[in-house]
């Protein structure tokens, strides 16, 4: 069977500019940070990203990459306020379509299922209609005639999600309280890309977790890519919670002299080891 | 224990607790410090049905223990179900209750970005949804909401009958005292004041007309056994004091 392992710059080399790009995880909790950096160490741009964002948006957007955004918000859960795509939306440096956070999971429902759209109770009333004018409603065709949003297919072309376990051939497993909704991202895309905190055999899948962690499957993976701590410094419970006290430098850090002491080394190593050192320092 | 000491931030835990009485078997989703207390205190007390989440995937009740499993997906489905009572901030709202937390400024650029729309849309049609200003003023009780994130009545309405079926805005608790919708055409009315509060001071603290009886109560007294649950149990660390003072 076909091993499916490649580093993260093997993953960005398979991505283009102006690609509708997925990103699992929420708000600052299981994001696929290693591959985020990679995308930045590229010259990758004009981005359509679909996200629960956290620093995966503020990245990007810092970094002027992203020219849509498709998210219901963007948070660093501690810190509720995500600087940097804060920045972004008052300088209008991207397109934003703002859905609500049930229309974006059922979005990503009709993209996985194969569907134009799915009808949901959320939207109306609100200035999401407002906002985005192409949003149509549909008619319930039984007895009700209840009117609801028809909420569009949420497809892209790749996905990027991190998972704590996978196996060469692209299963990955969570092991954590929530799956989010990275099975659906990677159902909803074209190609898709599973880091995981580690690669393991097949076997020992089922011996780190219940059946019903093992939340995606071979079939809708593209890639897999070993990246040990590479969520952070968003949280990957069981394996490490949210590096609190980073976050905060990141939160609170120029976005140039940030990027400049962990993102412009030649790949992830020189981000860990920034870290690391940053971390020394504050001892 | 007297009455006489009972803190502002105190009666507002009363005031957001009682938003929960009566609500049975349902999901208290409590967004904010001064909620949360209000929501495990109701739960203490003359709600003891009411299911509460660790802040993550898990169902728990008082003392931490699991006993369901509630990850987003399934939470966002709780929603539509209608099995909850969420009490969310507002960065502004109106007489009708729409209310804001996605940005301040024109939609397309902003002045202040602040969270996104977020489960608000889904939440005001689907399941009840309270508010909860820790600092009332004309800033945040407007005229008129920059981004109507969760939906208020006249925007119900004005959407039809499958906005309307499910929609209920139980309560507004500020610092200041509580309000509901029962004012002229499900306007804002002021249904007490937390006490060494005025009606006057309140109206000036708001920047729409606010309906009001000829003689608007106190929001109620804590019992001596809620007090102390607030004070020994609750929020021991009296972290209360630090979004309400005085």
């Amino acid at each position: 069977m076909t091993d499916k392992t490649m580093t993260p710059d093997e993953v960005v080399g398979r991505l283009r500019s102006g690609m509708t790009l997925g990103i699992g995880g929420w708000g600052s909790r299981r994001k696929p940070m290693a591959l985020v950096r990679a995308l930045l160490r590229s010259e990758i741009t004009d981005l359509t990203v679909i996200s629960y964002g956290g620093p995966d948006v503020g990245l990007l957007a810092a970094a002027g990459r992203i020219r849509r955004l498709v998210a219901p918000f963007a948070t660093l859960d501690s810190v509720p306020l995500e600087p940097h795509f804060r920045a972004a939306r008052e300088r209008a440096a991207f397109t934003f379509t703002e859905l609500d956070e049930a229309m974006f999971m059922w979005g990503l429902h009709a993209a996985a299922n194969r569907l134009p759209f799915l009808p949901v109770r959320a939207g109306l009333g609100s200035d999401v209609m407002r906002v985005n004018p192409e949003l149509r409603t549909v008619t319930s065709p039984y007895d009700d005639a209840e009117e609801f949003v028809a909420v569009p297919a949420l497809r892209m072309d790749a996905a990027l999600v991190h998972l704590n376990r996978a196996d060469r051939l692209g299963n990955g497993q969570y092991l954590g309280p929530d799956p989010y909704f990275d099975d659906l991202f990677c159902e909803a895309a074209d190609t898709a890309y599973v880091s995981c905190e580690q690669l393991v055999e097949t076997a020992e899948l089922s011996k780190a977790g219940p059946p019903q962690s093992l939340l995606v499957s071979r079939h809708c993976v593209t890639g897999v890519v070993e990246t040990p701590n590479g969520a952070h410094f968003t949280s990957c419970a069981p394996d490490y919670g949210r590096d609190e006290a980073f976050q905060k430098l990141y939160a609170t850090t120029p976005w140039p002299e940030f990027a400049a002491r962990f993102l412009s080394g030649a790949g992830e190593h020189d981000y860990q080891s920034a870290v690391r050192t940053w971390h020394e320092e504050q001892q | 224990m007297t009455t006489a000491t009972t803190t502002r931030a105190e009666y507002c835990v009363i005031a957001c607790a009682e938003a929960w009485r009566g609500d049975g078997e349902v999901l208290a989703s409590p967004m904010g410090l001064i909620p949360s207390f209000g929501a495990r205190l109701a739960k203490r007390t003359f709600s003891p049905d009411l299911l509460l989440t660790d802040g993550e995937a898990m169902l728990v009740g008082l003392d931490g223990t699991a006993e369901g499993w509630l990850p987003y997906r399934r939470h966002l489905a709780m929603v539509t179900g209608g099995k909850r009572h969420v009490m969310m901030g507002a960065s502004q709202i109106d007489r009708f209750g729409n209310q804001n937390i996605s940005c301040i400024g024109e939609w397309e650029r902003p002045a202040r970005q602040l969270l996104g729309v977020r489960g608000a849309p889904v939440n005001t049609l689907n399941n009840p949804v309270s508010y909860w200003v820790p600092k009332h003023s004309t800033r945040v009780f407007v005229a008129r909401v920059d981004m109507v994130s969760g939906v208020g009545h006249d925007r119900a309405v004005a959407a039809g009958p499958s906005a309307t079926r499910y929609h209920r805005l139980p309560r507004v608790v500020s610092d200041l005292g509580v309000f509901d919708f029962a004012g002229p055409g499900h306007t804002m009315r002021l249904a007490s004041v937390h006490p060494g509060v005025t009606v006057e001071q309140v109206r000036a603290a708001t920047g729409f007309e606010l309906a009001a009886a000829d003689e608007v109560p106190y929001t109620r007294e804590p019992t001596a056994q809620e007090l102390r649950l607030i004070r020994e149990v609750i929020d021991a660390e009296g972290l209360r004091d630090r979004e309400v003072r005085g």
